[in-house]
């Protein structure tokens, strides 16, 4: 038998009139929540659900003081709630709403004894603000967790390296080429260029509408990169502003193949390779 | 490193990264051979290399010259994406010598079945 102190004492007794209150205290603070418009982007059935789940972890950790169940749950909860648009404000304000419910409802039953109410107020709040800060941060935490994510995946997809033909490959830059994309096209072009066993890239940069000079020079030290690999690179697209600042930044342009548009690059590419594209007469498009 | 002959063309791997002292007794030894074999072109594989320093990049220039002036074309290749970007940063690069991705293209390059998609002055 382990001594019980006089704080776990009284944080038994609250649990088990948490527990025998459950159903009114849940329906309170469901309808609190109401109240206060939150967690609008779910269906009242949801609500109950959720609402239900959360009363009975909240208790589960008020009593066992271990909140590893709970930051599990909470972590389920945000991937569950996240894609449905709920805010972090929403989240942390259901939980604070709980804790009030839960502590009005202990003002009520201790109201006589102040000294008891102070006691059992002790022992309450620290819990209970463990359970708000656990919430909160598995939330933030999980939200970071998609934008990383997300922000992978746009990094992944905004350099394609694409195979147009056997030995060729297309790299479109659309959008802003700033110096964090700039490195990381290299890297992904170099090792395209090993993947593929290309001989000709086309880099076409029509849909980029300037570049500063440290990318212009990134760009010019790619082309060269790629030629050690063995390959040449064709660039296409030049708008008139980069072509300036290319001309600007004296860098040795001599070196650099480029051709007024996509279609060019890819005609001289096909060249360099060899290939010999002719249209049939009879062709049909049906 | 190790030198093979292959009909005409001497292939030169290195393996590990070499010291300057190192770098020169493979210049000698390749030069020499070229000599004793004949040889029309030369392909130097780097491919096992992580880093090539500025004094390895003059060495591979060297070797293409002296190559050239004793009537042997050479090629570099197998440069690895990152040796390669870091060269370029550096601003060592090749200098005129014919780079490759590997050994395969190394070979096709040598033996004129490639055009090898560079502007020629």
């Amino acid at each position: 038998m382990t001594q019980t102190t006089p704080g776990q004492h009284l944080l038994s007794e609250l649990v088990a009139h948490l527990r025998e209150h459950r159903t009114r205290l849940r329906e309170e603070w469901a309808e609190r929540i109401q109240q206060a418009h939150l967690l609008a982007a779910m269906t009242p059935q949801e609500m109950a659900a959720e609402t239900t789940s959360v009363y009975d972890n909240y208790v589960e950790v008020l009593e066992t003081g271990s909140v590893e169940a709970l930051q599990h749950y909470a972590r389920d909860l945000s991937e569950r709630i996240i894609p449905r648009g709920v805010e972090t404000h929403e989240v942390v304000g259901i939980v604070l709403l709980l804790r009030d419910v839960l502590a009005r409802s202990l003002f009520e039953k201790y109201q006589r004894d102040f000294g008891l109410l102070n006691q059992v107020l002790d022992a309450y709040e620290p819990a209970a603000n463990r359970i708000a800060n656990t919430v909160a941060v598995s939330f933030v935490d999980e939200r970071e967790r998609v934008i990383r994510q997300q922000q992978d995946a746009i990094r992944e997809l905004s350099t394609p390296v694409l195979p147009v033909r056997e030995r060729l490959l297309i790299l479109p830059i659309i959008g802003v080429l700033d110096s964090d994309r700039a490195r990381q096209l290299t890297e992904q072009l170099l090792a395209g260029i090993r993947r593929h066993r290309a001989r000709v890239v086309v880099i076409d940069i029509t849909g980029a509408p300037d570049v500063d000079v440290a990318v212009a020079n990134h760009l010019v030290q790619t082309v060269d990169a790629s030629r050690l690999m063995g390959a040449s690179v064709i660039i296409t697209g030049l708008s008139p502003k980069i072509a300036q600042t290319l001309v600007t930044i004296g860098v040795d342009l001599s070196k650099m193949n480029t051709i007024g548009d996509l279609q060019g690059g890819l005609e001289e590419a096909e060249r360099l390779l060899g290939y010999a594209v002719t249209k049939k007469e009879d062709a049909t498009l049906s | 490193m190790s030198i093979l002959r292959q009909g005409s063309t001497l292939i030169a791997s290195v393996h590990t990264a070499l010291d300057d002292s190192e770098l020169e007794r493979f210049r000698t030894d390749l030069v020499a051979q070229i000599g004793e074999h004949r040889s029309r072109g030369v392909i130097i594989d780097v491919a096992a290399l992580d880093v090539i320093d500025s004094f390895a990049a003059l060495t591979l220039r060297t070797i293409a010259e002296m190559a050239r002036l004793r009537g042997a074309r050479t090629v570099i290749v197998g440069i690895q994406p990152e040796v390669a970007f870091t060269m370029v940063r550096l601003g060592m690069g090749t200098g005129s010598i014919p780079t490759a991705l590997d050994l395969e293209e190394g070979l096709a390059l040598l033996t004129g079945g490639v055009d090898d998609g560079r502007r020629r002055p």
